[in-house]
């Protein structure tokens, strides 16, 4: 069994099994609510949606029943830092799902695997397995009368969109893997139609620390908007790819310079439905308020086709598309026959001007985040590296 | 005296929960506690319940927004994205049939980001959509044609299609898919698993690589398709068409040699008139006969004709089924009896509930008893071989196509139906032929089938057949009139659009047994202080309510009697009728049905002197003797929903 590398110590090795738990069973869920609101956590998962914000609307919404769901299906093209949590600190994020099962009144919980990550499972379930001897799962969790919170372990069958959360509860559910018309939102109805929420699994990891450690102690890290650590991985063009720790607020100068990329002439941060940022940009900041990530962070080194890049991420996102809605079924397809079409010196710049608007019209019109990110890439490319594709002979 | 009880098992049933909006149950609560919201859409404002969506609240403003893959009939979608719009403060454009209205907004219906977007989404559809329009079979009546041309579409901007990328399916007797069209709005699979909760089409694959398909991808002539034809009423393109037999009818017509008869069903007549622009709910039952004249059918029939002797076997059948559960104490006689005229529910119960087939009337529906009629007794009394008549069979449906083709629908030694023609195909022809149907003299049905009664017309509607029984039996039970028992012999219980009903006749006194049955009974004594306890249901997602509360013994499994109908609204909503189809429609359709009905002055099947006749002349061991029984009556196939 291999791991993806890890460079350095994680915060997670410092923190024991428990003391998150015991810190929030110590006081109400309200309480809980206000320590994470005042670290504040964002969802590690990208899209940033503060973490008290999500379980406060849950735990406040009516329903005897009520899920907490980790979505654990880690499918962003260059993401591999979940695997890492999955594999070495599997405790810390069912306590996390713990704590959000006491914050929301939640009786059950669900980790969601990707398909590529079942040799975990045996793993995971024998830490679950575990904690339910440790009376840190089952009914009347650390002595805890009334309290009581399990998890099972869902697989996924492969698909990217299911990393989207409705799309994620589709799946759960039995169905065709496709996202939900919003609203109304998973946390009034989600799991067959019950109070749900959907986090990532660093999220969970990153509750029982704070839970622990301090909301201060977080929050001493990254930006005012930004707050706290996050993992990376970091792959592509670089001489230590890899999973690494950073503050938020990191620019991806510093970032290059850590992973030994400094010849990037461009990177990708935030995974195939992220932004291509060139060297001209290379003083951005990698933060919520700035250039968001899941933490995936893909070094081009110099001699990279950009046309290559988007061609890759275009097929990928043709791949993935779910098919449901005219944009992204129909439009990115479009964008991939342009970038052949550059490729071979074939676009006029009405054209290429065309599919730019097109791209916009995806962003806007798609039915889910996956549509609506699936142009960046391209639109990226094209405005960064016109000297690049623009002028290409055939052959 | 008869006892209305709207059923508990609710108005309509709702399948999966993924096809189903999940607005719908959370928003339903959420209405009772919350005060209507206030919307502006381009600068018109207006209160909503909370909940609605931004397209109900356009539309009561008189805002048109195009749709596409939205449809009154079904759950939402919000997946053509072609109704975007944009909310003020919102980053990403909204799809206003699938959004719902909780807060106050501010929507914009035609901004430049919109607009852009709109034509975005057009040019992308027909950019995958295979086809001409001059050669399909939905030119002039296509949504996305229509689309196309209020955007102004003028070229292909981003490429068109030049060759089919999948092949026809053309397996089904009943049904003809051709993908090429697709554009994937999926009203076919909500209509199929959601509104029908049948099942068969599904979306399979991902991305542009995504279609409509059958499990394994098998023809449609090899799944558990009930051939109902829903698809087809909701499909916006050319992409679901019925297995369109015009041009072998018009052969037999130009065949000097053939003798051309055709019969037409109640519902096509209440409704063809909207192919040529009459507003629904106007039936032209007249003025179609003169046309099919016109066109050279050498005899027009009217089904309605056969409906009645359907009654009259099938009401006979449900006679002898209760005395041998009440009189002989027979415990393994089959109660209650299905009814069988329409033949996309036949190939339901085949399918889902094959156990039960033995409740399935073994009268034939009225379509094929007709057939059987015409090809036997009429080919006789004409002095013709019965091998020169081509039966052609008016019907709403598609599943009539399927079924005339059924093998053991050879009652009469030949096919008993030739050809099972729609409303749309009959519309057709009347074009074709240069008829100006509306513009027609008025005239009658042939002999020797010409007189029908309102019991037949009913046929047409969900609760008809039912209501057409009742009036028949209990004058043959009870000896009074109809008229005497409900005003205008109308049993309005049965009535209506409520998806599952149920009544209860309480027979109070009975009379002498008629001639007609009277080889069957000896008295009614038997019947007396009986409570006939009837079902009514229409759509197959209700039918499988009602075979699920059976199965569980609850009340519909106590019933004597129960009307099963595969489409919505009964044969006025079948597959054959044209395009559109909503509750609004439908309920139109009804209201031509009934009056109808009440302009005839035979109203039930048993006073029909046709009926009479034949009984007397032909089928001279009565109702379900053994000529009617090899002539009139069939059986079932247990098919079960496994598809090797």
């Amino acid at each position: 069994m291999t791991h993806a590398m890890k460079t350095g110590s994680l915060t997670f090795d410092t923190v024991e099994s428990g003391t998150g738990l015991d810190a929030a069973l110590a006081g109400t869920g309200a309480e809980v609510l206000r320590t994470i609101k005042s670290s504040g956590l964002r969802g590690r998962g990208g899209a940033g949606f503060p973490t008290s914000l999500k379980w406060k609307l849950a735990a406040e919404a009516e329903g005897d029943r009520k899920y907490v769901v980790c979505n654990a299906d880690e499918g962003e093209p260059g993401t591999f830092k979940d695997r890492v949590i999955l594999a070495d600190h599997a405790d810390l994020i069912f306590e996390g799902m713990t704590i959000a099962a006491w914050v929301i009144g939640a009786r059950y919980g669900i980790v969601y695997l990707r398909a590529e990550y079942t040799y975990l499972r045996p793993h995971l379930e024998a830490v679950l397995a575990r904690q339910r001897e440790q009376k840190l799962l089952g009914e009347n969790i650390s002595g805890k009368k009334g309290f009581s919170f399990d998890i099972q372990i869902r697989m996924g069958a492969g698909s990217y969109v299911c990393g989207e959360e409705t799309a994620l509860i589709e799946s759960l559910e039995g169905q065709r893997g496709e996202p939900r018309n919003r609203p109304p939102v998973p946390i009034d109805t989600g799991y067959l139609d019950h109070p749900t929420i959907v986090n990532n699994v660093e999220t969970f990891a990153w509750v029982v620390c704070i839970m622990a450690k301090g909301a201060k102690w977080f929050s001493s890290f990254g930006t005012e908007k930004s707050t706290g650590h996050k993992l990376f991985s970091v792959s592509g063009d670089c001489d230590r790819p890899g999973v690494y720790e950073f503050p938020l607020g990191i620019s991806v100068a510093e970032l290059l310079d850590e992973v030994g990329g400094q010849e990037a002439k461009a990177v990708q941060v935030g995974g195939a439905a992220g932004l291509c940022v060139p060297e001209s940009q290379f003083d951005r900041t990698i933060a919520y308020e700035d250039i968001p990530t899941g933490g995936s962070i893909i070094v081009f080194g110099p001699d990279r086709d950009m046309l290559d890049v988007a061609e890759n991420f275009l097929e990928f996102f043709i791949d993935e598309s779910c098919g449901q809605c005219t944009p992204c079924r129909e439009g990115v397809p479009k964008l991939l026959e342009g970038v052949n079409m550059l490729k071979r010196g074939e676009c006029s710049m009405a054209y290429l001007e065309e599919l730019c608007s097109l791209g916009e019209t995806l962003q806007l019109a798609s039915k889910c985040g996956l549509g609506q990110m699936a142009p960046n890439a391209f639109l990226s490319i094209v405005e960064h590296f016109q000297d690049e594709i623009l002028g290409r002979t055939a052959g | 005296m008869l006892e209305d009880i709207r059923s508990e098992l609710g108005d309509t049933t709702r399948a999966p929960a993924s096809q189903r909006t999940r607005t719908a149950e959370v928003l339903k609560r959420a209405r009772e506690s919350h005060k209507p919201v206030e919307v502006t859409i381009d600068g018109n404002t207006i209160e909503v319940p909370f909940g609605a969506t931004i397209l109900d609240a356009a539309q009561q403003l008189g805002i048109r927004i195009p749709t596409l893959c939205y449809h009154e009939d079904l759950c939402l979608a919000g997946v053509c994205r072609v109704c975007v719009v944009e909310i003020e403060g919102q980053r990403t454009l909204q799809a206003a049939c699938s959004y719902p209205i909780t807060v106050p907004i501010k929507v914009q219906t035609h901004s430049p980001k919109v607009r852009r977007a709109r034509r975005h989404i057009i040019d992308l559809l027909l950019g995958s959509h295979y086809g001409e329009c001059y050669t399909c079979s939905r030119n002039n009546y296509c949504e996305l044609q229509r689309l196309a041309a209020e955007y102004g579409v003028d070229c292909f901007r981003f490429g068109h299609l030049s060759e089919p990328r999948f092949e026809i399916d053309q397996s089904s007797h009943a049904l003809v898919r051709d993908m090429n069209k697709c554009v994937l709005c999926r009203r076919c699979i909500r209509t199929c698993i959601d509104l029908q909760e049948v099942g068969v089409l599904e979306a399979i694959g991902r991305g542009n690589r995504t279609k409509i398909a059958t499990f394994m991808d098998k023809p449609l002539a090899e799944v558990i398709c009930i051939n109902c034809g829903q698809c087809i009423n909701r499909c916006p393109t050319g992409a679901l068409r019925a297995n369109d037999p015009t041009d072998e009818v018009w052969q037999a017509i130009d065949n000097p040699k053939k003798h051309v008869v055709i019969q037409t069903a109640p519902s096509p007549r209440a409704a063809i008139g909207e192919c040529f622009g009459l507003e629904p709910g106007h039936a032209v039952t007249f003025e179609m006969n003169t046309a099919l004249r016109r066109c050279g059918f050498d005899r027009i029939f009217d089904t309605n004709f056969a409906a009645d002797l359907t009654i009259i076997e099938e009401g006979a059948e449900l006679l002898m089924r209760l005395k041998r559960a009440l009189v002989d104490k027979d415990e393994s006689v089959a109660l209650p009896q299905f009814t069988s005229c329409s033949p996309g529910w036949v190939k339901y119960i085949e399918h889902f509930y094959p156990e039960y087939l033995d409740h399935v009337s073994s009268a034939k529906s009225p379509q094929q008893m007709f057939g059987a009629v015409i090809k036997t007794y009429y080919a006789q009394l004409n002095g013709l071989d019965p091998k020169d008549i081509v039966t052609v069979a008016l019907m709403p449906c598609s599943a009539k196509k399927f079924e005339c083709n059924r093998p053991e629908m050879c009652a009469s030694g030949h096919k008993d139906i030739d050809f099972g023609l729609t409303t749309r195909e009959l519309a057709k022809m009347i074009r074709e032929a240069g008829i100006d149907l509306l513009g027609m003299p008025k005239s009658d049905f042939d002999d020797p089938f010409g007189t029908a009664t309102g019991s037949g017309v009913i046929f047409g509607t969900t609760g008809g057949v039912m209501e057409a029984a009742i009036r028949t039996v209990v004058e043959l039970v009870t000896g009074h009139k109809g008229e005497d028992l409900f005003e205008h012999a109308e049993v309005i219980p049965v009535r209506g659009f409520e998806g599952v009903r149920y009544a209860e006749l309480p027979i109070a006194d009975v009379g002498p047994v008629p001639e007609l049955v009277a080889h069957l009974f000896d008295d009614w004594d038997w019947l007396k202080g009986v409570t006939l306890k009837m079902g009514v249901c229409h759509g197959t997602a209700n039918a499988k309510k009602v075979m699920e509360d059976i199965k569980s013994g609850g009340k519909f499994s106590q019933c004597h009697f129960i009307e099963f109908m595969a489409c919505p609204g009964g044969c006025l909503g079948g597959g054959g009728q044209p395009g559109p189809t909503s509750p609004e429609i439908r309920a139109a359709r009804a209201k031509a049905i009934y009056a109808e009905d009440r302009a005839y002055t035979v109203r039930k099947s048993h006073e029909n002197p046709a009926i009479v006749q034949l009984y007397k002349q032909f089928l001279t061991d009565g109702p379900c003797g053994q000529k009617s029984h090899h002539l009139l009556h069939t059986h079932y196939m247990a098919r079960g929903k496994y598809i090797e």
